[in-house]
């Protein structure tokens, strides 16, 4: 990597310090807020505890002290990783959420991958046929996956390729014991991934594939695009190579900021198809009543999404070399 | 595009607000979609849980516009340092997950309609606020408003008077997509269970049709069709309102 590449990695992640302490303190703020503190849930899963019992666990929690001081150990706690325990599962929350992770990321890339993909090839292929019944079909389809709801989706899908076609599995992420071998693992995770993937990819793919031709159709319009053509270039290296470079950026663009957005869908579509990340964890939170949990989750996946538009930045610098990182 | 701004207007009133007009319809003997899990009557269901959907991405998207747009007026007409400190309260806004946050605020505060509409405007306000911002900066240093200026207009009025008309029409096109951004959520948050509980939503009814999947899918996929049908009206709505409302995109 080049310097200068380097020193805006490092003032990226020293502009994101304000962000994450904001994130915090936000989070310690809703759990002020929420009726009931530790001590009353952990009194009341008892069922026997008396108001002195009561009292004695908030000194222990340091509950009683100034809402000040419980603001800066919450700090303190937070800056070390350490996201309180779970009252109900008794865990710590860093480690459940630790846990449910990586499966959430794996189904949220694939999404997102599939969903590029998708919608780079529709838009594309619908700027090309400006007019056409192509274009129009593209864009009848897009407005219509833009009003769906995905959790919706993704049990239509399940009734459709598991239960009618028994084709794919509905629900969880692999099944245990059925392969040996690595690779059988790992086809089988696939599996279990085509169906959720597809459902919390399609309504990005749509997204991307309305801006990629409204992109797309605005690059056509620039004097580079007309002298490639008076070059005598075919339309197809044109499209693929010269204007798709650019009209890509507003789409790494919109995809870096939509990534809050593609986390809050992946919460729903965990819960549809019992995929076992995060998203399942939230709805187990809140079943539950787990406060301490689900605040964990905010904070975490708050941190995911900076983390990933600090990502999206320099892939920028990538796909366009103008843009260099000062 | 054309096509879909004249069908909008004409789909719209249409869809959404038969139901809204009507009252609950009370189960007749027939049962025409027939009745869900506990054996309540699906198409009373459907209308009460449109009037619901209906009020709650309506009103949410109403609170958030205006919140949005104070925000952004305040910050795009005075600058510096209430500009920065309101961007980045709306950037931060911007980065948290919204959905997460918007769950989590339902499950703290007990799922109320108004909890639900809060919960979803504070999740919503921070596109409105960036752009109504980006419009009144635009603005701000135009000939008229200095002149408004130059004969001793008092901010107040400039910004309510003078700027806003002038801003309003692209808020207008993005405050009504985001009641059916709002709509979705709504279904999502009741889906999860957070809805109200003394009230029937789209959301609710798919939710308590999953555990019948297997033998009854279609009471899954009668209040979703319900959902997809309204959200599309209203993003036709919103698509015919831009067309309308921006003639700079009209040649598109």
């Amino acid at each position: 990597m080049r310097g200068g590449t380097v020193r805006f990695v490092l003032r990226r992640l020293a502009q994101l310090v304000p962000v994450v302490l904001a994130i915090a303190a936000l989070n310690f703020a809703l759990a002020k807020l929420a009726p009931g503190d530790a001590a009353d849930i952990l009194a009341g899963q008892m069922g026997h505890a008396t108001l002195e019992f009561t009292e004695q666990l908030r000194r222990e929690f340091g509950l009683d002290l100034p809402i000040l001081e419980q603001f800066l150990a919450y700090m303190g706690r937070t800056a070390r990783l350490d996201l309180g325990i779970s009252l109900i599962q008794q865990q710590p929350v860093a480690e459940l959420i630790a846990d449910r992770l990586p499966a959430t990321l794996l189904l949220m890339v694939t999404a997102l991958v599939l969903a590029i993909a998708t919608g780079v090839a529709l838009g594309v292929a619908a700027a090309r046929r400006q007019g056409t019944w192509v274009d129009n079909l593209i864009s009848v389809s897009a407005l219509l996956v833009y009003a769906t709801p995905a959790f919706w989706l993704g049990l239509m899908l399940i009734v459709f390729f598991s239960i009618r076609l028994d084709l794919l599995p509905s629900g969880g992420m692999m099944r245990i014991g059925v392969a040996q071998t690595a690779l059988g693992q790992v086809l089988d995770v696939a599996r279990h991934l085509i169906l959720p993937a597809a459902t919390l990819g399609l309504f990005y793919a749509a997204v991307y594939a309305r801006l990629m031709r409204a992109s797309m159709l605005e690059v056509y319009g620039l004097d580079f695009i007309t002298t490639a053509r008076a070059k005598g270039l075919s339309e197809g290296t044109i499209a693929w190579t010269h204007a798709l470079r650019n009209a890509l950026l507003p789409v790494v663009t919109l995809a870096g900021m939509q990534v809050g957005h593609l986390l809050g869908g992946s919460v729903l579509i965990e819960t549809v198809f019992g995929w076992p990340g995060l998203g399942r964890l939230v709805f187990d939170a809140l079943v539950q009543r787990d406060l301490n949990l689900l605040l964990g989750i905010l904070f975490v996946s708050s941190i995911v999404v900076v983390l990933v538009n600090l990502a999206v930045d320099l892939v920028y610098g990538f796909l366009d070399p103008r843009i260099t990182h000062k | 595009m054309v096509a879909l701004a004249i069908a909008g207007p004409l789909l719209y009133p249409v869809d959404p607000f038969d139901m809204v007009g009507q009252p609950s319809v009370p189960p007749g003997g027939e049962q025409v979609l027939g009745t869900d899990v506990a054996g309540r009557d699906m198409l009373a269901g459907l209308i009460h849980g449109g009037r619901v959907s209906l009020l709650i991405g309506f009103m949410a998207s109403l609170a958030a516009t205006l919140v949005g747009l104070v925000l952004g007026a305040v910050a795009g007409y005075y600058g510096g340092r209430i500009d920065d400190l309101i961007m980045r309260t709306t950037e931060f806004f911007l980065t948290i997950p919204s959905f997460v946050l918007a769950v989590v605020l339902v499950a703290i505060f007990s799922p109320t309609i108004l909890h639900i509409t809060v919960a979803i405007a504070v999740v919503s306000w921070p596109s409105v606020a960036r752009l109504a911002r980006a419009e009144f900066l635009a603005h701000r240093d135009r000939e008229y408003v200095q002149g408004c200026r130059a004969i001793g207009m008092p901010d107040r009025e400039i910004i309510l008077l003078q700027i806003l008309p002038n801003a309003l029409p692209p808020v207008i096109v993005v405050s009504s997509l985001m009641v059916a951004t709002a709509i979705l959520t709504e279904s999502g948050l009741s889906f999860l269970g957070l809805g109200d509980p003394n009230q029937v939503s789209w959301g609710y009814m798919i939710g308590v049709a999953r555990s019948v999947l297997r033998t009854a899918w279609w009471m899954a996929a009668i209040p979703g069709a319900m959902i997809v049908v309204t959200v599309l009206a209203i993003n036709l709505v919103g698509e015919g309102l831009n067309d309308a409302l921006n003639p700079r995109l009209k040649q598109r």
